[in-house]
């Protein structure tokens, strides 16, 4: 653990919630429109801070205390995550899975929490959630396979410090697209899930949460941009893998590629329709596929 | 030497004397319990020995021919030990307040007989080194959970899953005769330390292997040949499925890998059936599982899920084994070992969690349950540990296990010694696909049940259970958390067995120390999780404070009156996964769709019966059926001629062999 | 050259998946048409840049029928049959994928075992011939509409052509050329059959044909 890391986790503690508000922003000018303030996400949660809270006659503790465990999950997984070269504040051989499984404490504790209201529109999105993630699930431990086999490091520091080598270009890229359909998927943007939906019955995500207010919501808001962090630098970083940044350039480097990454976002959700939910899981059988294919690519060239 | 009797003693002559002496309802209500926990405590203290490294021997006269009474308590005979007696003792205690609503109906003195010969034959099974002496403790074993299985016998599903079980087991125990009987013919003897793979050809320990892991895959239930778990287990009583589904059914694996320390050193193909075996009955076992509207046989195929998980750990292991890779091998087996532990403890756990709802509500059905966490707060705790436990999710005990395997697999796919790529694969992608599918299965169960609205007046006037139900479920629950956090502790407990798989001593502290290593950093990043989820609780607590907090009704969509009815169910929950498999579920629906301007009556139905009970054994068994019943005119009911038969047989016999 | 060339592969692959998992034949005849045009390219690939040779010229040949004409002729067809677009599956789309990914786990083994005389610079040459024989196969036995059995026809051809570029050094230019002539032939014959079947019969179901016999 050095300062380098601790940068990078406080970039990403720090700016995440930045994100939300660059692909809307992004959205707006795709529509012509002015667009709400990059920050908004920040005046959001500020405000719902200073909130109290209304709780469902239905809920019991479980409902409460979800929040916290999923915001303690996904700040845990952060911890993980190394910049390129700089390292992460915690590494050691197998966090790739531990990160992938934090995601899995996270989705519990909110897909238990929708359950609690009792609501038939929450259940809806929560049979969804569970339905697409676990099929985001293999999409993601294969890719992360794919990496390990192609550096020979089971750390995600490991695996992003060490150079993988030219002929492993079109596996990485392959691994890239199955971990940015993984990451569509996971955070609930178009095709799989539309934010912006006005109707309970067609959201995902969204509809989990509609029983929190106040802090508690303040903390889902915040939670859902760190994942979106979270897993967009692992995307950030195996698309960057190659460059040779180190120090501060690499944590300001894949800082930056976020911002990128989020005007992609915004752009795919300005150009792209939302697929019929029926339609989903044939998109992440495909980010399967293609996680399969890099991994049987990197078993050829490494061995 | 009285080190290991002591126990066998105090269950076997123990359940005997309280059998013959104490039938007073008063009696066995003390007498029954008392037994498995004094059993449990006696063993204990060769388990604790054994795991010092000092393996407890003992032996009797046997006048059996080919029989000895060798018992013996080494590493791995404690690994699988050590779950059996805590919870045995812990289903016990529960028991005696879980029976009470059976006194005077039932007769108890019976059941708490079975129960602690099945206590003490679980032990037997596992410490004995002698063929006969483990067989016989076997075919005890199977006989005194048939007993118990139906305990409900006046219900005709539970004798209909007591008949499954006892022809299952015993087609299983078929198996194991003739594995034993080859290893025996072949060695000369049929104490195990005679068995030695030296000199044996390679065909002869394939068909061995084979024969072992379908004789014992049949207890464990490896799919296909679970078909017997799903109807037995949910039949039980729920202190009985406790056991049985979280020791009992692990004495099949632990008869494996007793024979495999038999075979010497396997080739490649051994562990390739085994990753498959383990990557078909964790994907399906779960899929089965997900797609129950029962609560315990929900849990009876997850068990066979976990199996599946304990089989492809063990897969791993022993292609590390066959292609020289220490890691692997060791990773693989220790995984396997630890998910032995950590599925006894959930496992148990849940369908502890699960009797305790039947007490209260009187319905195993999970569309007729929910809100419980406000009526059973205790049970409704314990079972979210449990599920979380068993989705293999940290910070708790279930995610350890999975992790040591799931290394393993990536031990196969990366480094210089890489071996078996696609084992790997295989095995990553099939954890993956389970742990997903998991989540969906438990959250289903978790959140069905105790969480929203209840959605029967049963659930709805649900009452908490006392604490003879309360402790053995708080232990569990505890438990999960505490071998989810004490990581550098587990090698203590899985190195002496790994030694007795791997078949030599590693006494090098290099071999073990990165998997301490690695045990030591989740543990702490567990913690870590937990301390992190304890501030932020903090925080969000004070920044409540001082401020307006109310109650209101959950937000309804503008539609004014809402009904417990109208939640989402368990089955639409599943749905849309169950569809994904909907060639292996083959689910059957019914729906009697709304007609007319004023609807009135509408239905709609789903069940998911056992696709291998439908499409394989039971056209299997109906043609056995049909073939028999040409014989039938032999069964005539005439002694005389039966007797003239045996005759007949016997001199035949007899002419053929003096020939 | 062999970051060009495995790139190519690799595109044929997911092209084979994205055919496995498309629902709609439009789509299907664009991608096969993609196909085409990538499995063209190959040789230039694979020639080391000399552009002139013949087998440059046999590579543009293969783009303008399987990338131009074979389309255009099937688009046609699917105007004029004027039936679902839909390819109508006899297995489902996720299944198919996941029949896919097994199809290509099946060729890396396969070559592993086989152990042919290959004069290819990239070891991927062989499994994606394989690969994409299968899933030519897969798609003809599992597809219920007359076109989407072509478009099977096409990738096994596209197939059989990847394999005679690994295994044969310089072109099995007479053997590439009876094959296409096959699919043309077919083709055509599909096309003129669609038609008057559609015409006939109001559907171009294949499985419904059988109710033309005696």
């Amino acid at each position: 653990m050095n300062t380098l890391s601790i940068l990078n986790l406080l970039a990403g503690l720090i700016l995440a919630p930045l994100l939300p508000g660059i692909i809307n922003r992004t959205k707006a000018v795709f529509a012509g429109r002015h667009g709400q303030p990059v920050l908004q996400t920040y005046f959001d949660i500020f405000k719902l801070l200073r909130k109290g809270a209304v709780y469902s006659r239905t809920t019991s503790w479980v409902f409460r205390l979800s929040p916290v465990i999923g915001l303690a999950a996904v700040i845990a997984a952060m911890t993980l995550l190394p910049a390129l070269s700089a390292p992460a504040p915690v590494s050691f051989a197998g966090d790739l899975i531990l990160f992938a499984y934090c995601f899995g404490l996270l989705r519990f504790f909110l897909v238990a929490a929708a359950l609690d209201t009792g609501s038939a529109f929450e259940g809806m999105g929560a049979s969804r959630e569970v339905q697409f993630s676990a099929l985001a699930e293999p999409a993601l431990l294969l890719g992360l396979a794919a990496l390990a086999r192609a550096t020979g490091s089971l750390s995600l520091t490991g695996i992003f410090s060490a150079s993988a080598g030219p002929s492993a270009g079109p596996a990485l890229a392959l691994v890239s697209a199955a971990l940015f359909i993984v990451f569509l998927a996971e955070n609930a943007r178009i095709p799989v899930d539309d934010p912006n939906t006005h109707l309970e019955l067609t959201m995902i995500h969204e509809v989990m949460v509609l029983d929190y207010s106040g802090p508690d919501f303040a903390i889902i808001l915040y939670t859902s941009s760190l994942k979106m962090w979270a897993l967009g630098a692992l995307l950030v970083n195996v698309l960057f893998s190659f460059l040779p940044l180190h120090g501060p350039a690499a944590v300001a480097c894949v800082a930056g590629s976020m911002i990128l990454l989020s005007v992609l976002v915004g752009i795919v959700e300005s150009i792209m329709a939302r697929l019929s939910l029926l339609k989903v899981p044939q998109l992440l059988a495909g980010a399967v596929a293609i996680s399969v294919l890099a991994l049987t690519l990197v078993l050829r060239f490494t061995s | 030497m009285s080190l290991l009797l002591l126990p066998l003693i105090i269950f076997f002559a123990g359940a005997l004397l309280q059998m013959v002496f104490g039938r007073r309802v008063a009696v066995v209500r003390v007498a029954g319990p008392a037994i498995t926990v004094a059993g449990a405590l006696a063993g204990l203290i060769p388990v604790i020995r054994a795991f010092g490294g000092k393996s407890v021997t003992a032996s009797l006269p046997w006048s059996m021919p080919f029989g000895s009474f060798s018992v013996e308590m080494d590493g791995l005979s404690a690994l699988f030990a050590l779950p059996i007696l805590v919870i045995c003792a812990l289903a016990a205690v529960y028991g005696s307040e879980y029976l009470k609503s059976f006194e005077g109906k039932k007769n108890l003195a019976g059941f708490w007989f079975f129960f602690n010969v099945l206590a003490g034959s679980m032990l037997l099974v596992v410490t004995a080194r002698n063929a006969i002496l483990f067989l016989l403790a076997w075919e005890v074993m199977s006989l005194s959970s048939f007993f118990l299985v139906i305990f409900e016998s006046e219900q005709e599903h539970a004798r209909r899953a007591g008949w499954t079980y006892l022809v299952a087991t015993h087609i299983g125990t078929a198996f194991l005769l003739v594995l034993f009987c080859m290893l025996g013919a072949q060695a000369g003897t049929l104490d195990f330390s005679g068995f030695s793979a030296a000199g044996m050809a390679p065909k002869f320990l394939s068909a061995a292997f084979l024969l072992a892991v379908i004789g014992f895959g049949t207890k464990a239930g490896f799919m296909p040949m679970h078909v017997w778990l799903p109807e037995a287990h949910p039949a039980a009583p729920s202190h009985v499925s406790a056991v049985m589904s979280g020791v009992m059914i692990k004495t099949g694996i632990y008869g494996l890998l007793r024979v495999l320390t038999h075979l010497g050193t396997p080739p490649a193909w051994w562990g390739w059936v085994l990753v498959a075996i383990g990557a078909a009955s964790g994907i399906l076992g779960i899929v089965f599982a997900l797609s129950q509207h029962d609560i315990k046989r929900l849990l009876a195929y997850s068990s066979v899920e976990n199996v599946g998980i304990i089989t492809a750990g063990i897969g791993i292991g022993m292609l590390g084994m066959s292609y020289g890779n220490d890691a692997m091998m060791l990773l693989g087996f220790a995984g396997a070992l630890l998910h032995v532990l950590n599925h006894s403890i959930f496992k148990s756990l849940l369908f502890l969690g699960a009797g305790s709802v039947l007490h209260a509500a009187a319905t195993r059905e999970i569309d007729r349950l929910g809100g419980l966490m406000k009526r059973t707060p205790f049970t409704g705790a314990a079972f979210l540990a449990g599920s979380v436990a068993i989705c293999g999710l940290p910070p708790l005990n279930g995610f350890l296990g999975e992790f040591m395997i799931y290394l393993g697999s990536f031990k196969a796919l990366t480094g210089s010694a890489a071996a078996c790529p696609a084992a790997g694969v295989v095995v990553i992608a099939a954890l993956a696909l389970i742990g997903g599918l998991a989540a969906v299965c438990f959250t289903k169960a978790f959140g069905m049940i105790f969480l929203g609205e209840p959605r029967s007046d049963a659930a709805a006037h649900a009452h908490e259970c006392g604490p003879a139900m309360r402790i053995p479920m708080l232990v569990l629950a505890a438990l999960c958390v505490a071998v989810g956090l004490a990581g550098p502790f587990i090698p203590k407990l899985l190195i002496p067995a790994v030694q007795v798989l791997a078949g030599r001593q590693m006494t090098d502290g290099n071999f073990f120390a990165p998997t301490e290593r690695l045990l030591t950093n989740i543990s702490l990043f567990a913690t870590g999780v937990l301390a992190l989820s304890a501030l932020l609780l903090v925080l969000r607590t004070r920044l409540l404070r001082n401020k307006p907090v109310s109650e209101s009704v959950t937000w309804d969509c503008g539609y004014a009156a809402p009904t417990a009815r109208m939640q989402y169910t368990a089955s639409s929950y599943a749905d849309p996964v169950v569809r994904l498999f909907k060639l292996f579920l083959q689910t059957r629906r019914k729906f009697v769709s709304p007609k007319g301007l004023f609807p009135e009556k509408s239905s709609f139905s789903s069940a998911t019966p056992d696709f291998y009970r439908e499409r394989m054994y039971r056209p299997a068994f109906n043609a056995t059926e049909k073939f028999l019943t040409r014989f039938q005119w032999l069964q005539h009911g005439r002694l005389n001629l039966y007797i003239l038969c045996i005759m007949v047989t016997l001199i035949v016999i007899l002419v053929w062999k003096l020939r | 050259m062999i970051i060009l060339l495995d790139t190519l592969l690799v595109t044929l692959i997911l092209t084979g998946f994205l055919l496995l998992g498309s629902s709609r034949l439009g789509a299907s005849i664009r991608i096969s048409a993609l196909q085409g045009i990538m499995t063209g390219l190959l040789p230039l690939a694979l020639e080391h840049g000399d552009l002139f040779s013949y087998v440059s010229l046999l590579g543009v040949a293969v783009i303008g029928l399987k990338g131009y004409v074979f389309p255009r002729l099937l688009f046609s067809a699917l105007r004029e049959s004027d039936t679902s677009r839909e390819v109508q599956p006899f297995v489902g789309y996720m299944a198919s994928l996941f029949f896919g990914i097994l199809f290509l786990m099946g060729s890396f083994w396969l070559d592993t075992r086989l152990n042919l005389p290959v004069h290819s610079s990239s070891d991927l040459l062989v499994p994606v011939a394989f690969s994409l024989m299968s899933c030519g196969l897969f798609l003809i036995v599992a597809r219920r509409t007359a076109m989407s059995q072509v478009i099977g026809y096409l990738v096994l051809e596209n197939g059989i052509y990847c394999f005679g570029l690994a295994v044969v050094s310089g072109m099995p230019l007479l053997l590439e050329l009876g094959v296409l002539m096959d699919i043309f032939v077919a083709v055509f014959v599909m096309g003129i059959a669609i038609y008057h079947i559609n015409r006939e019969f109001d559907h171009i179901d294949a499985d419904r044909l059988s109710a033309l016999k005696g």
